[in-house]
C-alpha cells in the first residue's frame, strides 16, 4: 500500500517481473535474529524501541535463527563464540543475509592489537553482506545499513549466472531425449 | 574497627612471628605477606574470630611477577560488622605454584580461583572444579603471564589479522 | 441380546515409571539471557535440579590491554566497554582509584559534575535493566516506556561528551572538557519530567498481579548466603542488608549528600526474592534524583576542569584496591604500579561476575520460566562478567 493506493482510475492488472515482486516482498519484511553480543546490542535495542523505530521498515525481532532472514552480528565475536555463530548461520533458511554491526565484528575493533581471544572480524567464519561502522554505530547508521541491504536485495536476480566456458555441451532436456528415441 | 597494623599484630600473637611480614609500597595500601601453607588456618581464624569477623572476600587476584619468577595471589577482605579491611598476599615459585583453596571459607572464591588458574596459572589444591572459566577449555597457555605468546590458530581459525 | 457395557474401575498406575534427568542448554544465543551466557540446566521434568553457568563467550582481554598499552590514560576507553550499560560509573571507579594512587586533589566542579553524570547513568542503567526484565517476562510496553526516558538521558550525555553509549569523558584528575552550556537547565528539566514516570512504571509493572506472581518468592537469597558470596548493590540490599558503598565507605563527595538507602522488606513475598531486588532498583532511581538535585544546587559555576590533569601519569611503586558503587554493585579496581608509565597489573572485580556465581545456590527447585526471572533480577551484563 502507499505507492499503489488510489493511483488508478479503474481496476487494473499490474504486470511486473517475478524478480521485482519477490525482491520487493523480501526487502520490506526483513526479520532479524536477535543476536546481540556486546555494546552494539544496546544500540540495536534502542533502534528497535520507539524513537528510531525498526517496525516501520517491516523489521521485527525473532528469537530463533530458523525464523529469521537477517542475522545482525552486533558486538565482539570471540574465539569461543565463533563456532556457535557458524552453527547459527547454518540454521538460517535461505535467502539469508548477514549485517556486521560495529567495529568489533567488522575487523576486531578496539581489540585488534592485543586481544588474544577476539576474532578479528566475523567475516572469518561467515559471509557478510553489509558492514556498518561505528563503535557503537548510531541507530541511524544501523538503519542506513538496512537500507543498503534493501538496495542490495533489489538487485538480486533469479536467473542463474552464465558459466564462462561455453564449449561444453549442455545437458539435454528431458523433452529432447524423448524425441530422439 | 582496627587498622591494618593492629590486625597484623593480633595475627602475630596468634600465629607467631614466622611466616608473616608486613609490607607497604611507596603509595597506596599495605599488605601482609603470608606463607601459602598457613592459608587454611589463617583464613578460618580471620573469618570466625570475634575481634576480626571478616565475612566478605572482596577480591582475589593472581599476579605474575616475572622478575622474581614467582606467582602471587592477593586477597582483599572486609568486615561488614566491624567495618575494617585487610589485604594479604602469598607468593609461590612459578615451577610449583600450589596454593590451598579458600573456597570452603568464602564461597565466592570458587570463581575467582578458577579465573586465577585460567589467567595466570596458579594451582589451587582442593578446589572442587579446577577448570578454565574465561578462555575455552582447549586454550593453550596462561594469557596474563608476561611471557605469554598467543597461539596462531584456534580450531582452524586464525587469531591474527 | 443386551449388550452390557462393563465399566472397569479406574486402575491405579502401580508400576514404576522410569524417568531420567535431561540436560539442556539455555544460550549462548537466547533472547532472555542478557547477553552471551550459557546455562546448562539439569532438569527433572520442568524443575531445575542443577544449573551450571558457563561464561567466557565475551572475554575481551581487558586486563591484558591494560598492561600492554603502557599508559594509564589509554585504559579508560576499555573500562567503558566492560559494563557498557553504565559506562560513566566504570570510568568513575577507575579514575577514583588512580587519583588515590597518585594522591592528587580534584577541583570541586569536577567532583560535582562527576556525581551528576554518575547518578544520571545510574538511572539510565536501571531503566534498561527494569525494561529488559519486564521484556523477559512478557511485558513489552514498559520496555518501550523505559527506553523513551533513557533517550532523554542519552541526549544530555551526547551533548556533553559526544557519544551516546561509550563516552571516554572522565580523565585522571578531571574531565576531558567542560560540560556544554545549558547542562544545568537540561538536567533540571529532566528531573521534573522523570518523577511522574516512576509512578507510571509502578502502575504498569511493579504492582501488576501477573508480575508479582512471577517474581515473588522466587530466587530467595538469604542475607548470610549473600554475604558469603560477596554480593553487593541491589542484590544485597534486596536481601535486607542496608549497605551502600556511597554511605559506608564513601568516595568522591558522596558524604555531603542526604539520601536514603532502600532495602527489601518482603513486601510481596519473602525477603530477598526477585520482586524485592526489582523494587530496590525502582526506589534507588528516586534517591538518585534527590542526589542530582542537591548536586546541582551545590555545583560551583566557575572552575577549570582540566587544571589537575597531570601531563604524564607516573605514580610511585605501590598498589591499591579501590571500590565504587555502580548500578550493579561493587566495582573494584586492584591496580599495581611499578615505576613505569603503565600499570603492572589491573584487575577489575566486576559485580556481575560475583553475582552469577551465586546462581546455583538460589535456583534450587525453580522451574525453567523462573530461571528467566532469576537471571533478570540479578541484572547481569556479560561485558563485565567476562571482561
Amino acid at each position: 500500500m502507499g505507492i499503489l493506493d488510489k493511483k488508478y482510475h479503474d481496476s487494473n492488472i499490474i504486470i511486473v517481473s517475478l524478480e521485482s515482486a519477490l525482491n520487493w516482498a523480501r526487502k520490506n519484511s526483513l526479520w532479524y535474529e536477535q543476536f546481540g553480543l556486546a555494546c552494539c546490542a544496546i544500540e540495536m535495542m534502542a533502534t528497535a524501541a520507539s524513537r528510531y523505530d525498526f517496525d516501520r521498515f517491516g523489521i521485527i525481532p525473532r528469537s530463533s535463527p530458523r525464523q529469521a532472514d537477517v542475522m545482525i552480528v552486533a558486538g565482539t565475536v570471540t574465539m569461543k563464540m565463533a563456532s556457535r555463530i557458524e552453527r547459527l548461520y547454518e540454521q538460517m533458511a535461505e535467502p539469508r543475509y548477514v549485517i556486521s554491526m560495529g567495529s568489533c565484528s567488522n575487523c576486531g575493533g578496539p581489540y585488534w592489537e592485543h586481544g588474544y581471544h577476539v576474532l578479528k572480524g566475523v567475516d572469518k567464519v561467515i559471509p557478510v553482506d553489509v558492514y556498518v561502522p561505528g563503535c557503537p554505530p548510531r541507530p541511524e547508521a544501523l538503519l542506513e545499513g538496512f537500507i543498503t541491504l534493501q538496495k542490495k536485495i533489489t538487485g538480486e536476480t533469479l536467473i542463474e549466472e552464465k558459466e564462462q566456458d561455453e564449449e561444453v555441451a549442455p545437458n539435454p532436456r528431458p523433452s529432447e531425449i524423448h524425441e530422439t528415441t | 574497627m582496627k587498622q591494618p597494623e593492629e590486625i597484623f599484630e593480633y595475627l602475630q600473637q596468634k600465629f607467631g612471628e614466622e611466616g608473616l611480614e608486613f609490607q607497604a609500597g611507596d603509595v597506596g595500601e599495605s599488605w601482609v605477606l603470608v606463607e601459602a601453607s598457613s592459608i587454611p588456618d589463617m583464613t578460618k581464624f580471620l573469618r570466625d574470630d570475634p575481634e576480626l569477623q571478616f565475612d566478605v572476600l572482596m577480591c582475589l587476584s593472581g599476579v605474575h611477577y616475572d622478575k622474581e619468577e614467582e606467582l602471587g595471589v592477593s586477597y582483599h577482605i572486609y568486615s561488614t560488622k566491624l567495618n575494617h579491611k585487610l589485604a594479604f598476599k602469598t607468593r609461590v615459585p612459578v615451577d610449583e605454584p600450589h596454593v590451598p583453596t579458600v573456597e570452603s571459607i568464602w564461597k565466592t572464591a570458587n570463581w575467582h580461583e578458577r579465573e586465577a588458574w585460567d589467567m595466570v596459572g596458579v594451582v589451587f589444591d582442593g578446589h572442587s572444579n579446577h577448570r578454565r572459566i574465561l578462555c575455552p577449555v582447549d586454550w593453550e597457555g596462561h594469557p596474563l603471564r608476561k611471557d605469554y605468546v598467543q597461539q596462531e590458530f584456534y580450531q582452524g581459525i586464525t587469531t591474527r589479522e | 441380546m443386551e449388550m452390557k457395557m462393563k465399566i472397569k474401575p479406574k486402575e491405579k498406575i502401580t508400576r514404576k515409571t522410569n524417568t531420567r534427568e535431561m540436560t539442556i542448554n539455555m544460550g549462548p544465543q537466547h533472547p532472555s539471557t542478557h547477553g552471551v551466557l550459557r546455562l546448562e540446566l539439569v532438569l527433572d521434568g520442568e524443575v531445575v535440579e542443577q544449573v551450571r553457568p558457563n561464561i567466557g563467550y565475551l572475554h575481551r582481554c581487558f586486563e591484558k590491554y591494560a598492561e600492554q598499552l603502557g599508559d594509564y590514560a589509554k585504559v579508560i576507553p576499555y573500562t567503558d566497554r566492560m559494563d557498557y550499560v553504565s559506562a560513566m560509573n566504570q570510568e568513575h571507579g577507575y579514575v577514583v582509584a588512580m587519583e588515590r594512587l597518585l594522591e592528587i586533589e580534584v577541583p570541586e566542579r569536577v567532583e560535582y559534575i562527576r556525581v551528576i553524570l554518575a547518578e544520571l547513568q545510574r538511572i539510565s542503567s536501571h531503566l534498561l535493566g527494569l525494561g529488559a526484565f519486564g521484556l523477559d517476562l512478557g511485558a513489552f510496553t514498559p520496555f518501550l516506556y523505559c527506553f523513551t526516558e533513557r533517550e532523554k538521558i542519552l541526549n544530555i550525555f551526547e551533548k556533553t561528551s559526544g557519544a551516546r553509549l561509550l563516552y571516554n569523558y572522565m580523565a585522571v584528575g578531571g574531565l576531558m572538557k567542560d560540560v556544554h552550556e545549558g547542562f544545568k537547565s537540561e538536567v533540571t528539566d529532566f528531573i521534573k519530567t522523570f518523577r511522574p514516570k516512576i509512578k507510571e512504571l509502578n502502575d504498569l509493572l511493579s504492582y501488576n498481579r501477573i508480575f508479582i506472581n512471577r517474581t515473588a518468592n522466587i530466587g530467595v537469597l538469604p542475607k548470610e548466603v549473600a554475604l558469603n558470596y560477596a554480593a553487593s548493590g541491589p542484590v544485597l540490599r534486596g536481601s535486607g542488608k542496608k549497605w551502600d558503598i556511597r554511605r559506608n565507605d564513601p568516595y568522591s563527595i558522596y558524604d555531603r549528600f542526604d539520601f536514603d538507602i532502600p532495602v527489601g522488606t518482603g513486601e510481596m513475598g519473602t525477603i530477598g526474592d526477585c520482586w524485592d531486588r526489582y523494587m530496590v532498583r525502582v526506589r534507588e532511581m528516586e534517591q538518585s534524583l534527590r542526589i542530582i538535585e542537591q548536586a546541582l544546587d551545590g555545583m560551583p559555576d566557575e572552575g577549570d576542569v582540566t587544571e589537575a590533569v597531570p601531563k604524564r601519569i607516573r605514580p610511585k611503586a605501590g598498589e591499591l584496591y579501590a571500590r565504587t558503587e555502580t548500578p550493579r554493585g561493587e566495582l573494584g579496581y586492584y591496580i599495581i604500579s611499578d615505576k613505569s608509565g603503565g600499570p603492572f597489573r589491573v584487575k577489575a572485580r566486576a559485580p556481575s561476575f560475583v553475582h552469577l556465581s551465586m546462581l546455583p545456590a538460589i535456583s534450587k527447585g525453580a522451574l525453567i520460566a523462573d530461571m528467566v526471572a532469576i537471571v533478570g533480577s540479578i541484572d547481569i551484563v556479560l561485558g563485565e562478567v567476562d571482561r
